[in-house]
């Protein structure tokens, strides 16, 4: 499949050579290869838990590869920490940027190592300094400023600036548009051109085919750790890229339920949203923007999105967990309702299963029973007097709607495999009986079995009348369980899918760019 | 790992054993059979009480993660408070109770609110309140102790008798050895074993120092439960405050003064986590026992104050250094 590409007569600047990498036993990355020419721009992409941040991780010097080897030029080298790296002439510009918000641009340039002079911290050298990184980047900008009081454009460029500082010659870039407008991204896109032709090389991790065309010669595709496409981005097509990056599957199982499923439910609209958005942190920024959509009763909805889309802002943001940051009108059967913040969610009968079970989840010191009652107990102690009996069978009840062990509730949940823990968080809100339940990337981190477990609740949940609202950037996950899905770019629905008329490579063709259009609701 | 063996590394085992220890001090130090009459073990269990109360107060605010600073200044300020009421101005001793105890919530729940709705740190916001709230004291009764003798308008002392309050709280039961102090330490006790045992807020406190997000997400009321824990400590510094007042038969403005690090260190010592999200009244319980304990075996033996200190500090270090090798091993 990987195509033969000789980009110029020019040796590689950078060449990775069957690059392995394992964590425990499972392999993330196995014999990855990939050159990188002077002056070129190659764009990297893979779905989530393809081996992309691993590989940058591997460049960038914050671990080692367990096999494999790396040359820059003719040399080999081994990145040993992000000092080290940049040493070498790799720098990596991750999505949260690494800048200091309360020191200057100044002392951000020059953080760690301060240019003195008999010993002392010269002002006037790092000042000229910081100058002259500013003007090769193109920003006009006084180098005392606060990186706090700067957009995130600028800080972006800053950070390149940085980059360029410690004499850079590969830039490996994370999905720096995410966060940018329509002008600081040609401002963006005209700085890196400018870098190329000064012979700079650079990395550029994207899922914008709008950007990786305008930008990038060649691309590199990634696929459960391997490499399974590379080729030129201007003898590529997008259905091509979107093949690489799915593969082949298996057909998803046809859920015969659903086509009943959707059948009965045509009457009642279960949830109304409208005009909903949501606002990035400090910021006037939007990372839903002003988006509508309805859900019925016994109906699984999805938001489909890649990283940064604002499928899953929308969903957090209906629960009230982003507090005054979301704004729109909501209707829940009918009635217009005002969320602001999870109590309010909760009263209203929703549930909320976050993403990151680790920090939003569980409550690490409670024992597993306690954990999935943490809900109800505000509705289901009179008095507030918690009955001990009553409180286990309802932890039972959690436990077996969810199919998990027993034995497991007597557990500290740390204890728990990541399937399980999930389930105690499902089982919490299952025991709640909603009307309405939100998860944002559910399976994330739990194997096969537990994520077809997990489905199974989630069917069961809407056959009793209930419906299901749940965020993902897994585009088979969405197709398989799914009635309808919405597909996010950049804050905005742009497009509305039938599942069942709908295949994980056309999701994701969407989400990449291709065509909008409008589905018939 | 079986049960016992489970049960062995956890803090209950380190707290029971903390306490086996201080008592073993006793049984080797007992000066001259001191420590073998029953007289100065209810004598601890007075003396201890104050402090307790203190400890059971603070419990729940440590559960949730957050620190009360104030609890010392807290008790300073009640007890000026409910002596002047009482002894000066002739108010019934109910009254007295409670205004006192008013004073005491109304103090943690200004406390609670810069913690949960200002989102201040809570070292801050109570570092705050307990320099406030020793002025207060200071205010109200002058910089004077407000004690049984009172200047007239003509500047002659004329005294006034105790009242009733601080006599039956100083008062001690069944043939003048059990103190009521230390049956209010009981009843406090139980109370807040029901609250974090029985009662839904006590889960709360857990889950909010465990993972306030999580929480959150799950609907728990957090502003709400976490205040709730500052007035709760509010409420028994004043208790505490009624007490010492009683003990003393006045109101020093300066009561109190480093009360807050005994009885955070008697909670600590038990095993609670300052961190928050872990810990117990059966463990503060032992660790007010444990320095209580400490203390008195130290005073029976003559050991003097300044000596007594030093110990307890190394003491209280080598203990929460023991729970903490078991939690990581």
């Amino acid at each position: 499949m990987t195509q033969d590409v000789l980009i110029s007569l020019s040796a590689p600047l950078l060449r990775m050579d069957r690059i392995t990498k394992r964590f425990g036993q499972v392999a993330v990355l196995s014999d990855v290869s990939l050159e990188l020419f002077p002056g070129e721009v190659h764009a990297l992409l893979g779905c989530n838990g393809a081996g992309k941040s691993t590989l940058l991780k591997i460049l960038g010097g914050v671990f080692p590869c367990d096999s494999g080897a790396m040359f820059i030029g003719e040399k080999s080298v081994t990145p040993r920490s992000p000092a080290h790296a940049n040493r070498l002439g790799i720098a990596v510009i991750h999505q949260e940027l690494s800048l200091v918000p309360s020191l200057s641009i100044t002392e951000n340039l020059l953080l760690g190592r301060p240019m003195t002079r008999w010993g002392f911290v010269s002002r006037r050298k790092e000042r000229d300094f910081a100058l002259e990184r500013l003007v090769e980047v193109g920003l006009d900008l006084d180098p005392d400023k606060l990186v706090e009081e700067l957009t995130l454009g600028e800080k972006q460029l800053v950070e390149i600036a940085k980059a360029l500082g410690v004499g850079a010659k590969i830039l490996v870039m994370d999905e720096p548009t995410s966060a940018l407008t329509g002008p600081s991204v040609d401002r963006l896109f005209d700085l890196v051109r400018s870098l190329c032709a000064r012979g700079v090389a650079v990395v550029y991790v994207s899922h914008r085919m709008e950007e990786i065309s305008r930008l990038a010669q060649r691309l590199t595709v990634l696929r459960d750790g391997r490499v399974v496409g590379q080729a030129h981005v201007r003898d590529t097509r997008l259905d091509e890229i979107v093949t690489w990056m799915l593969g082949s599957r298996t057909p998803a199982k046809i859920d015969e339920s659903r086509s009943e499923r959707v059948k009965g439910v045509e009457e009642a609209e279960l949830l109304e949203v409208r005009d909903f958005s949501v606002l990035a942190e400090r910021s006037s920024r939007k990372l839903v923007d002003g988006v509508s959509l309805g859900l019925r009763a016994g109906e699984i909805a999805g938001c489909f999105g890649l990283s940064g889309s604002g499928s899953s802002d929308l969903v957090a943001g209906l629960f009230g967990v982003l507090g005054s940051r979301a704004s729109g009108f909501v209707k829940l059967g009918g009635e217009n309702v005002q969320i602001e913040n999870p109590r309010d969610s909760a009263a209203h009968g929703l549930g909320f299963v976050p993403a990151d079970r680790k920090t939003m989840g569980i409550v690490p010191l409670l024992s597993s029973a306690h954990n999935a009652t943490l809900a109800v107990l505000s509705t289901k102690s009179p008095w507030g007097v918690i009955h001990h009996g009553r409180d286990r069978q309802m932890a039972e009840d959690a436990a077996r709607q969810t199919r998990l062990a027993p034995e497991a509730l007597d557990k500290s949940i740390v204890e728990l495999s990541g399937g399980n823990q999930q389930k105690v968080v499902l089982g919490k809100w299952l025991i709640s009986e909603p009307r309405l339940l939100l998860l944002d990337d559910p399976t994330r981190g739990v194997d096969v079995g537990a994520k077809s477990e997990m489905y199974d609740h989630l069917r069961a949940l809407v056959a009793r009348g209930a419906g299901v609202l749940v965020a993902s950037s897994d585009a088979e996950e969405l197709v398989e369980i799914c009635d309808r899905i919405f597909v996010f770019v950049r804050g905005k629905i742009v497009a509305t899918v039938r599942a069942q008329e709908c295949t994980a490579e056309r999701l994701l063709s969407l989400a990449m760019g291709a065509e909008v259009r409008e589905a018939r609701p | 790992m079986t049960k016992a063996a489970k049960w062995l590394r956890g803090p209950l085992a380190r707290a029971v054993f903390a306490l086996v220890l201080v008592l073993m001090l006793g049984v080797i130090f007992p000066a001259e059979g001191a420590f073998y009459r029953a007289g100065t073990h209810l004598g601890a269990w007075r003396q201890m009480a104050v402090h307790g109360i203190l400890a059971l107060g603070l419990l729940p605010v440590i559960l949730t993660g957050g620190i009360d600073l104030a609890v010392g200044s807290m008790l300073g300020l009640v007890a000026v408070v409910v002596a002047k009421l009482v002894m000066h101005l002739g108010f019934a001793g109910l009254s007295g109770v409670l205004v006192g105890i008013l004073v005491g919530a109304a103090c943690g729940a200004t406390s609670g609110a810069l913690v949960a709705i200002a989102r201040v740190q809570p070292f801050v916001a109570t570092l705050a309140m307990m320099v406030f709230a020793r002025g207060l004291g200071k205010t109200i009764s002058g910089g004077m102790k407000v004690a049984t003798a009172v200047a007239g308008p003509d500047g002659v002392m004329r005294y006034v008798d105790v009242p009733p309050l601080f006599k039956a709280l100083d008062a001690q039961l069944a043939g003048g050895g059990l103190a009521v102090v230390s049956l209010v330490f009981v009843v406090v006790a139980v109370i807040v074993g029901a609250l974090t045992g029985f009662h839904r807020i006590g889960r709360y406190w857990l889950a909010i120092g465990g993972n306030e997000e999580a929480a959150r997400l799950s609907g728990v009321p957090v502003t709400a439960a976490k205040i709730g824990a500052y007035v709760w400590c509010g409420v028994c510094a004043a208790i505490a405050g009624l007490c010492h007042a009683a003990q003393e038969q006045q109101g020093d403005p300066e009561a109190g003064t480093t009360y807050e690090l005994t009885a955070i260190a008697m909670v600590v010592l038990g095993g609670t986590s300052l961190a928050g999200g872990r810990g117990g009244v059966g463990l503060t319980l032992l660790g007010v026992f444990t320095i209580g304990y400490l203390d008195k075996i130290l005073s029976i033996n003559a050991v003097p104050e300044a000596s007594r200190l030093m110990l307890t500090g190394l003491i209280v270090v080598l203990a929460v250094l023991a729970q903490k090798s078991g939690r990581s091993s």
